[in-house]
């Protein structure tokens, strides 16, 4: 743990949880969809759902949809500001089992009619953790560099996908495979000790029968 | 350099390479993680001048989401300055820059988590004024967080600093606890003498509950973060009066985590127990 775990993060208030954590579930749903919102269904539970009007977290959860960072002093603002920029957005509560209080599930819809649904934690200090990815269990955090991979469900595209990361001298730390059933949509998570560069990116994205490549870099969150 | 995780080890630290203790905590965290002491002190003069920042652009008027806050430090402000106040200014202005900052947090206002936001007006309240009091350059002030920052980091190690995990003494006691040991340090108090303020300050919150009502970071906390400066103020005089606490700061912080390990739930955050089931605390958010 850093000093600036201790003295930090700079944010805005009240709540590290429910309002810098809530900004970064947006941002990281934003990241992950990729272009830009236009649409949004936003489900919270827990104490996110009991608590959140008083702590701002809808109000922050929509900022972070818009890339705002979580010291930005516009989330107060950010409803009046999505309306501007022509995002929609909806509220409702889920009762969502097995996951931390502070959660929320989140669809999301760009502006070329992509969608993703993520489903996110703030356990404490402004971190989260996603817990799942359009349906399918997922564990990360995109605070070490994450790639995140969308892909049909072919043969050899694992070893595809890792040994262009091993050509780039890119290390993995941790890596996740998820399906929906055999055949289907899966999605690889996989963690990294590096930064992951745009040419991977392209690289990953050139492989059979891969659909989507998010790249999570720590530091890039408002891009 | 290595690091440390009890305050006996970081003062060992400090005595063994004869450097002052804010610099045996940012020596050791620039090495843990591969910064350098330019960028470190650069972070850490970013905090004081976003706690700064928050504590001028204070706005008496504004109002928190719930309805619940806002307004009281103007009108601590305007009885100091009326000349009635019998704690004298600085005590005076401490307490009005402590429900300021915890206003401003309440408020949506930008903060430095100090080690939490519903504690973020601690350190500033103790450490704005005094500054001022007695004239200090702005470096004196960043060293002192470093000192907060040391404090802090073995309380997070050996307990908490959530409110949900052990209670407000966690929070409010720790936030009183780092501010003691930096205040200390802008009075030019040694080393040993911060850690025993810290020691103190702590000890006079331990068993504090997290009890907020309506789940929301505004009562009791603004008004907490009041207690939590001044008992700061009072440890930081006790220690450099040459008071020292009967229990060593490490096993200090190790009661807190026992304390908190054995607070029930309701007193944990929930918003179920103290003074969020008090029916003026239930009616206050309409519950
Ligand atoms: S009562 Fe709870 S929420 Fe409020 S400051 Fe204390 S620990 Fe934080």
């Amino acid at each position: 743990m850093s000093i600036f775990d201790i003295l930090g993060p700079v944010m805005v208030g009240p709540s590290s949880s429910h309002t810098a954590g809530a900004v970064r579930m947006g941002q990281i749903t934003r990241r992950l969809v990729g272009g830009e919102p236009v649409r949004a269904k936003i489900l919270l539970s827990g104490s996110f759902a009991s608590t959140g009007a008083g702590h701002g977290t809808p109000r922050a959860i929509v900022a972070g949809l818009m890339g705002f960072m979580p010291d930005d002093e516009r989330i107060p603002y950010s409803f009046e500001i999505a309306g501007e920029r022509g995002l929609e957005f909806e509220f409702g509560t889920a009762v969502l089992h097995d996951v931390h209080p502070n959660s929320a599930l989140i669809t999301v819809e760009n502006d070329r009619g992509e969608r993703v649904e993520v489903g996110a934690s703030s356990p404490g200090g402004g971190r989260i953790l996603v817990f799942s990815l359009d349906g399918l269990p997922a564990s990360f955090s995109g605070e070490v560099p994450t790639l995140i991979v969308r892909t049909g469900d072919m043969p050899g595209y694992v070893s595809r996908v890792t040994g262009v990361l091993a050509a780039q001298g890119i290390n993995m730390s941790k890596l996740r495979v998820e399906r929906q059933g055999r055949g289907e949509t899966a999605i690889m998570v996989i963690e990294c000790d590096q930064r992951i560069p745009y040419k991977v990116k392209v690289a990953i994205s050139a492989i059979e029968g891969v659909k989507k490549v998010t790249r999570l870099n720590p530091g890039e969150e408002s891009k | 350099m290595s690091t440390y995780s009890s305050i006996s080890q970081l003062l060992a630290l400090a005595e063994e390479t004869g450097l002052p203790l804010w610099k045996t905590v940012q020596t050791a965290d620039c090495d843990e993680q591969s910064l350098s002491e330019a960028d470190s002190r650069s972070a850490m003069a970013k905090m004081l001048s976003v706690m700064r920042s928050a504590l001028e652009n204070y706005d008496a008027r504004h109002r928190s989401m719930s309805g619940l806050s806002g307004g009281d430090g103007g009108r601590m402000e305007a009885y100091i300055a009326s000349g009635k106040s019998i704690s004298g200014p600085l005590v005076g202005k401490m307490t009005a820059a402590a429900l300021k900052m915890g206003e401003c947090n309440a408020c949506m206002k930008r903060i430095v988590a100090a080690p939490t936001a519903g504690a973020c007006g601690v350190l500033p309240a103790v450490l704005l004024p005094a500054g001022e009091e007695l004239g200090l350059p702005d470096e004196r002030l960043v060293e002192a967080l470093y000192v907060a920052a040391g404090i802090g980091q073995v309380i997070a190690g050996r307990a908490s600093i959530s409110g949900a995990q052990s209670g407000c003494q966690a929070e409010i006691g720790s936030a009183s606890a780092m501010a003691a040991a930096a205040l200390v340090h802008l009075c030019g108090g040694t080393s040993k003498q911060m850690v025993n303020a810290a020691a103190l300050a702590l000890k006079s919150l331990l068993g504090l509950v997290c009890d907020p009502v309506g789940g929301l970071v505004e009562v009791p906390c603004i008004k907490r973060n009041v207690i939590g400066a001044v008992n700061a103020l009072t440890a930081a005089e006790m220690s450099l009066a040459g008071v020292k606490s009967r229990v060593p700061p490490d096993e200090v912080i190790d009661a807190m985590k026992e304390i908190g390990d054995t607070m029930p739930a309701s007193l944990r955050e929930t918003a179920e127990g103290g003074l969020a089931a008090t029916p003026s605390g239930r009616a206050a958010v309409g519950g």
